[in-house]
């Protein structure tokens, strides 16, 4: 009971010290608050970047595989991916037709152009595909149907407008059974897809019209290449051997010798997400080391500040130690001193780093994902620092002989 | 009367490099309780070194001083923090106060590290205590906004919050004019009166005459013992 009194007065002197020194106080915790949010921005600038990565991948398909043609050799020079346009239909229906381990398949034929509605009008890109694209992409409606086989198989004008686009040329209104005009084809709108948001650098995935593959090459597009084919393979695991067994479709289908080189290209995305998350988990790990960097330099500061501060007040150290105080005393003071300073700047810090990583999210291209343990191991270090770094200057204080700390002008 | 202080052959020295310096030499002193000593000497007497032995702030190279019969020199580094808390009051030349802090935060430091919890309403006592100096009305002024002798009485108020035994002024006037080093004079003599034996570091001598007794100190060691009679009483004439 004696000691708690005891323990309040003392806590109460350092809290008054603090109040009473409050440039001093500032000083000294400016440090912890940079370092804290320094930790806490940085990291969640890293997480909210792979967490955009992550999805991004993931709005691609499941267990998708993307065919390219092209990326042969001519007299010893590799041509780059897509500079020999080989694939048809054909190919498709061979992968379709043969390969065990995927279960879906769309070609995919990429034309652009103005497109028409109304008084508006809107430039874009157009994928024709076929009705599998869109368990391939893992693609919802948020309004009207999809196109089917039958819609293929006569290359009806029907088109899957995104968010963009829809909003763009319908204005708050459901555009399914609308009109628009693709390079002064009508088409008929049978559905919008639902919104996927901005891909890496500011690609808007939403700004696409999707129609049957047959359409956008025989009306729109002319010839009879198609640019790539996506699949998608049994599961994750297979998708190595599915990616062996196309290749070795494709190889037949092309009617290439053992030994020619492939006229092809196959990414398959685990390949994709485990480089693109290595990458981002390395940032994140960086940023966060170069983070506890300045959250050290920030106890060292305090620890600076505290030592100038014990020189400053030998004299009302002498005063406490002649009235009756204990070294010990003098010791919790300041360490006391040390932690209030480094926890209210680690709080100071934490409200600081919410605040700068929510308008970063609203007010940049930057997403930031603020992560709750991530704000407690934060505070449990300033915490640590305050402890860490308090515990030398207040020894110091504690050592003081009272006649000469009193004698000390 | 019983003896509050004594010691037998107090010795202090420094080492200054290579060279000993004796402060202190073989002092032997008695005092009553309740008495009110002057100590005087020229500057290099030893004046400041017998009150830093007395208040404890210091420890005698020889000899012994025995506080209320008790053997200072056996104390360890927390019964000495202990006994300039409970036992003694400093008043110094400098008044010695908190800046930035209240009259009433500087006269409650005492009582923070009061570990017997003797005084049960510390803002009582606190009260009380700048009461006796006459500062009851200026309780939250900061030093700063106080003058000499007010921050003086501050600093006695200070020395007598936790009922100590002894105080030891240590040239409490040095800083002050002749007016108020009576004035501050009459409020040790106040304290005097209601049993708190006093012991007054001087190099005044018309200061010293207002104390029961004077002794003299030369190069470290005690020259002489007056009583003085009859004694000046500073109330009267301010």
């Amino acid at each position: 009971m004696i000691r708690r009194r005891q323990i309040q007065k003392i806590l109460k002197a350092a809290f008054s010290s603090i109040l009473r020194n409050r440039m001093r106080s500032l000083l000294t915790s400016i440090g912890i608050i940079i370092g804290v949010s320094a930790v806490i921005i940085m990291s969640a600038i890293g997480r909210g970047s792979q967490a955009l990565i992550e999805k991004e991948i993931n709005d691609l398909g499941t267990n998708l595989l993307i065919i390219f043609p092209g990326a042969s050799m001519t007299g010893g020079v590799h041509r780059g991916a897509g500079s020999f346009n080989r694939f048809t239909y054909n190919d498709v229906e061979k992968i379709k037709k043969n390969a065990t381990l995927v279960t879906d398949v769309t070609p995919i034929v990429q034309s652009g152009g103005q497109i028409i509605a109304g008084g508006n009008n809107w430039s874009s890109e157009i994928i024709g595909a076929s009705p599998e694209y869109f368990s391939i992409r893992n693609w919802d409606l948020k309004y009207g149907s999809y196109f089917t086989e039958r819609d293929v198989k006569v290359s009806r004008k029907v088109a899957l407008l995104g968010t963009t686009i829809a909003d763009e040329l319908f204005p708050d209104q459901d555009p399914t059974g609308q009109t628009i005009r693709i390079r002064n084809i009508p088409f008929r709108v049978i559905g919008v897809l639902e919104e996927k948001g901005q891909a890496g650098m500011g690609h808007d995935q939403d700004d696409i019209i999707l129609a049957p593959w047959t359409t956008v090459l025989y009306r729109l597009k002319g010839g009879r290449y198609i640019d790539m084919i996506n699949a998608s393979a049994i599961s994750t695991e297979l998708l190595e051997q599915a990616e062996e067994e196309i290749s070795g479709i494709i190889r037949e289908s092309h009617r290439l010798n053992e030994g020619e080189d492939d006229d092809f290209t196959i990414h398959n995305q685990t390949e994709i997400t485990q480089m693109v998350t290595r990458t981002s988990k390395i940032m994140t790990w960086l940023l966060g080391s170069i983070a506890g960097v300045s959250l050290l330099v920030g106890g060292i500061g305090i620890m600076n500040i505290m030592l100038v501060s014990v020189t400053e007040r030998t004299r009302e150290i002498g005063i406490r130690l002649s009235v009756g105080a204990r070294a010990v005393d003098i010791l919790v003071q300041f360490l006391t001193e040390a932690i209030v300073l480094s926890i209210s700047g680690g709080i100071i810090g934490i409200v600081f780093a919410i605040i700068v990583s929510l308008s970063l999210n609203s007010f940049s291209s930057l997403y930031t994902l603020v992560k709750p343990e991530i704000v407690f191991i934060a505070f449990l270090f300033s915490v640590a620092v305050g402890i860490f770094f308090g515990f030398y200057p207040a020894q110091k204080a504690a050592r003081l002989n009272p006649i000469e700390s009193l004698r000390y002008e | 009367m019983s003896l509050v202080i004594e010691t037998r052959e107090l010795t202090k020295t420094y080492q200054m490099g290579d060279i000993p310096v004796h402060a202190l030499m073989e002092v032997n002193l008695e005092v009553q309780t309740g008495e009110f000593l002057a100590v005087m000497g020229a500057s290099g007497s030893g004046k400041s070194t017998l009150l830093n032995l007395l208040g404890c702030l210091d420890e005698a190279t020889s000899g012994e001083y025995l506080l209320d019969g008790k053997a200072v020199s056996r104390l360890n580094k927390k019964e000495y923090a202990d006994i300039r808390n409970q036992k003694i009051g400093f008043v110094f030349q400098g008044f010695n106060l908190l800046p930035r802090t209240s009259a009433f935060e500087n006269v409650e430091l005492p009582l923070i590290y009061d570990r017997t919890n003797r005084i049960k309403n510390h803002k009582k006592a606190i009260r009380e205590a700048l009461g006796l100096v006459g500062l009851e009305d200026r309780m939250d002024h900061l030093p700063q906004q106080l003058s000499g002798g007010e921050q003086q009485r501050v600093a006695i108020a200070r020395a007598i919050v936790n009922k100590p035994a002894i105080i030891l002024a240590d040239e409490p006037t040095g800083n002050l004019d002749t007016h108020t080093s009576v004035d501050i004079i009459s409020v040790l003599q106040e304290l005097n009166d209601q049993g708190i034996t006093i012991i007054l570091v001087t190099h005044e001598h018309h200061l010293a005459e207002y104390a029961k007794r004077i002794v003299k100190l030369k190069d470290g060691r005690a020259v002489s013992n007056e009583i003085i009679k009859p004694r000046k009483k500073a109330l009267g004439e301010s």
